[in-house]
């Protein structure tokens, strides 16, 4: 019971200061989730993150089930997951509610300004750590040019990115796993 | 009766929006349109208001239109709805990657999914960067930002604090 709480409460946090969106919550689930709990390796979440992309549903969501499967199996899916969207849902009741003209206040935009930078320094940081475990060789390197270069200059859809990069996974397999 | 409804659709949404959040916007025009839950000008500020607050774009799109199409059940019930597949979905690929997790097919396949992954990771911090760095004094505290995140390890939410209050005093 206690875990539960501890899975509800750690995403619960993790909600409620994503601010832009999934791939700004990741250096917030690597503090908590990977450096504060020890509950996964940064490894387990980059897997959690690609499966996460390719699978039905909103990434931060499905790498929450994910986390909380791996704790507690179901019950911990579904406190992991509550917990991740429902701070979303008061804030966003409040807003629509109370707070309607939110946006034109002075100081939340200043605020948000602020927050944006902080936001970019943080994935950043999350990158390094990331590539010192993601990209290990050569191929590794080749991988991450291939699909970088996908991404921003054909513009394909990252869930067209990591299928690919399955699918040359699945190439090198004949090769390694004999 | 709507309940069951919004239900049904925002359970559809998330279980064909595959990728980010901003996935869902192309399903939200559609749920506009048949139904006239909000108006497309509604639907506009839906997307500048959950861009701008906390928690997964996604999520926060099926609350406030759910909300706007019927008051605080409809919001919780498009959230859930929204979140359900998600839920089935991943407790069952969890269960055949931690039972397959050693064998060196897949072990393969994180290989190759990995540096994928980093590209993607870099790809949404430069469209970041350009939305937050947008002149010299932006540079600056994104440098300083960086480099104190870098050296001095605290939890992200410190630094997310510490940028709301910086954007107030300087008024970014």
């Amino acid at each position: 019971m206690k875990l539960l709480w501890q899975l509800f409460f750690s995403f619960f946090k993790v909600g409620m200061f994503t601010f832009g969106g999934g791939y700004a919550m990741i250096p917030l689930l690597q503090a908590e989730l990977v450096d504060r709990r020890k509950w996964i390796s940064e490894s387990d979440l980059m897997d959690y993150f690609s499966i996460g992309q390719c699978t039905p549903g909103i990434i931060a969501v499905n790498v929450a089930t994910f986390c909380g499967y791996k704790m507690k199996a179901k019950t911990g899916a579904v406190a992991a997951t509550f917990g991740i969207i429902a701070p979303s849902m008061i804030l966003i009741m409040l807003i629509a509610s109370v707070l309607r003209n939110f946006l034109d206040n002075p100081y939340v935009v200043h605020a948000f300004a602020g927050i944006r930078i902080v936001v970019v320094a943080l994935i950043a940081e999350t990158l390094v750590s990331f590539w010192k475990k993601g990209i290990r060789d050569k191929t590794g390197l080749g991988i991450f040019v291939v699909s970088f270069g996908l991404l921003l200059g054909l513009k394909v859809s990252p869930a067209v990115i990591v299928l690919l990069a399955v699918a040359f996974g699945v190439v090198l397999q004949k090769r390694r796993c004999k | 009766m709507i309940y069951v409804l919004l239900f049904w659709e925002f359970f559809k949404i998330g279980l064909l929006a595959i990728g980010g959040g901003l996935v869902t916007v192309p399903f939200l025009f559609e749920l506009s349109d048949k139904y006239g839950w909000f108006s497309h000008q509604k639907l506009a500020d839906m997307i500048a208001i959950s861009e701008s607050t906390p928690g997964p774009l996604g999520v926060n799109m099926a609350t406030y239109a759910g909300f706007n199409a019927a008051g605080i059940w409809g919001g919780i019930i498009a959230t859930i709805g929204l979140t359900l597949p998600s839920l089935v979905v991943i407790v069952w690929v969890s269960k055949m990657l931690f039972r397959f997790r050693d064998n060196c097919y897949v072990q393969t396949g994180f290989y190759a999914i990995r540096p994928a992954v980093v590209a993607l990771i870099l790809g949404a911090s430069v469209q970041l960067f350009n939305l937050a760095v947008v002149n010299v004094l932006t540079a600056i505290l994104g440098v300083a930002f960086f480099a104190a995140v870098h050296f001095v390890k605290l939890h992200p939410i410190v630094y997310i604090l510490l940028g709301a209050a910086v954007g107030i005093v300087l008024e970014l």
